[in-house]
């Protein structure tokens, strides 16, 4: 048992928030759950393995032009798309990292230890983002290249190289897509502050919406797709576009608006309402 | 120091505070009574500002507390043992708290001690008991070294040892000069911790006083005698201020005169006494008597019986 001895100061007199140390803090939060470590390896796990795998199916000299393409795969099976079409899966997983970032504190209640630290309460957020896009940019780039340059060693002849047109820009798209909808989830987990909310409208947002926008009229589907997340940051992944897809710049445009909505409303809202 | 104004916090038509009004000393513990619902987290949620007041305004050493650029530093605060991610240590919990102002490692360790978790503090938060979980709350609230501790029933689920340790801890804090603001819904942990109680019901302030001073209006009470010659007894303390009652054979239950007097003209007039005791109305009974009406809810059999 202790004694009751007050506590002897070692607080130095220049202890104050400031942006760069509530980016530390959610760094140490970060690293030290394991849920959210484990979502990331799974994350680069999932994206490695099965690009690799649709590279070697699309390897296999026997496919017949037209083959569908393996379920959760690609939506063009061409060695570019093989090679990344992990992103498919993955994107699902660092939805999920995201969303347990945010809607796991209030789920928890360490929310309210969080905004008593820091009052603001903006920066938390906002700092949440920064580390959360900055580590899966960190892990995603060289995953995504490694993954494409092994895809390609599977393709052997049939593959493609690291230095035509496009290619550098669609595998660091990957990447930069990936860590996107990491905090497209982060934004949505803050907003709706529940994990199963959360992810649902994750899942949503990612894949039944393009689904039931497919299905309306083509005059209307073909003007809503390309600005979904999803088709957006399609534009940003593949060479030489194709269907509806916007030009990987436009891609890259709508995708940063698309989060700056999210995370300006989640922002908004996490200053309004009581914690 | 604590100063609330007109503070009130309405959910839905539901006015959970009510323009409280009050003002936290540093140097002294100060208690915040009242009983389950009585808006006493409400009103500390408030205070930092985690829950936005409907009306009123309330300062911590001068300022709005989200308007202080090192806000651990002048409120460390408990308001429940689970605001913490139940898979995070408690040492990484604290060291992610700290990290917001900057604080070291250090002071991670030295709260650590403080609160008697080094043994445990590199296990998850979620498989600490409610006393465990209490001493995290405190490591986190005494972080910042802060001019105001503000400690939401703190003493829940903690063993007797624990309660012991909290008692000297709040005196302790309150004595290096800082405000300490406890909330209990227990009167006698207040008894024993605080000096000066602020007393809420239904939101609304009842009572901003010293202990001493509530004690005090606690004690008008009656005064047992024991006697064999109880009915002359009777008669020589009877007057208009006197009410003497009696229930058993030679005991006078005496309210309105002082057990001194009655004793000295006992003895003036030569009568025996057996017993001579002031029986006091008990804190309890005191700060019952006074929330009675702004009891939010009350048992159904005590309900029935008004």
């Amino acid at each position: 048992m202790t004694s009751a001895a007050p506590p002897a100061t070692t607080v130095a007199a220049d202890a104050r928030i400031t942006g760069l140390r509530v980016v530390r803090a959610e760094w140490i939060k970060f690293r030290s759950l394991r849920s959210t470590l484990i979502m990331l390896a799974a994350t680069v796990v999932v994206f490695a393995a099965l690009g690799l795998g649709f590279s070697a199916f699309l390897a296999d000299a026997t496919i017949e032009p037209g083959t569908p393409a393996p379920p959760g795969g690609p939506s063009s099976l061409d060695p570019l798309g093989a090679s990344l079409g992990g992103a498919n899966l993955a994107q699902l997983l660092i939805g999920t990292l995201g969303v347990l970032l945010t809607a796991g504190e209030y789920s928890t209640g360490m929310i309210r230890t969080s905004l008593a630290a820091v009052p603001a309460r903006w920066p938390v957020l906002a700092a949440k983002a920064v580390v959360l896009a900055g580590v899966s940019l960190a892990v995603l780039t060289p995953a995504a290249l490694l993954t494409f340059l092994g895809g390609q060693a599977i393709l052997g002849d049939q593959g493609i190289s690291l230095a035509d047109a496009g290619v550098p820009r669609a595998v660091l798209g990957t990447a930069v897509y990936l860590a996107a909808v990491g905090v497209l989830g982060a934004a949505l987990g803050a907003l709706l502050r529940t994990t199963a909310g959360a992810l649902t409208s994750v899942v949503a947002l990612l894949l039944v919406v393009p689904g039931v926008v497919s299905l309306l009229p083509e005059s209307w589907s073909e003007r809503i797709s390309p600005y979904l997340p999803s088709q957006a940051g399609q534009a940003l992944m593949s060479v030489g576009g194709g269907g509806d897809l916007l030009a990987p710049g436009a891609g890259a445009a709508v995708l940063a608006a698309w989060l700056l909505v999210l995370l300006g409303a989640a922002l908004f809202l996490l200053r309004r309402r009581d914690a | 120091m604590i100063e609330a104004s007109d503070l009130s916090k309405r959910y839905g038509d539901k006015l959970a505070v009510d323009a409280l009004t009050f003002t936290v000393r540093p140097g002294v513990v100060t208690g915040f009574l009242g009983p389950n619902g009585a808006g006493k987290s409400t009103t500390m949620r408030m205070i930092l500002g985690l829950d936005a007041p409907t009306a009123g305004t309330v300062r911590v050493n001068g300022r709005r507390y989200v308007e202080h650029r090192d806000p651990l530093r002048q409120v460390g605060a408990l308001l429940e043992a689970k605001a913490v991610h139940t898979g995070r240590s408690a040492r990484n919990h604290l060291l992610a708290v700290a990290a917001t102002h900057g604080i070291g490692r250090r002071r991670v360790d030295e709260v650590i001690d403080l609160v008697g978790l080094r043994e445990v503090a590199d296990r998850r938060a979620g498989g600490f008991s409610l006393g465990m979980g209490q001493r995290l709350g405190i490591a986190a609230a005494l972080l910042g070294d802060p001019a105001v501790v503000m400690l939401d029933e703190p003493v829940n689920g903690l063993d007797p040892d624990g309660i012991r340790w909290i008692r000297g801890l709040l005196k302790g804090l309150a004595a290096e000069g800082r405000t300490v603001f406890v909330s209990s819904h227990l009167m006698s942990e207040m008894a024993q911790t605080a000096e000066h109680l602020i007393v809420v019901g239904r939101g609304r302030l009842i009572a901003d006083v010293p202990l001493a001073e509530f004690t005090r209006r606690a004690s008008r009470g009656t005064v047992r005698v024991r006697s064999p010659q109880a009915t002359a007894l009777r008669d020589l303390l009877a007057g208009p201020e006197v009410t003497i009652t009696g229930g058993e054979p030679g005991v006078l239950e005496v309210s309105g005169l002082r057990p001194e007097v009655i004793g000295d003209r006992a003895a003036a007039a030569g009568l025996t006494l057996h017993e001579l005791t002031a029986a006091e109305a008990s804190l309890e009974e005191a700060f019952m008597t006074m929330t009675r009406d702004a009891v939010e809810y009350a048992g159904a059999t005590e309900g029935a019986a008004r």
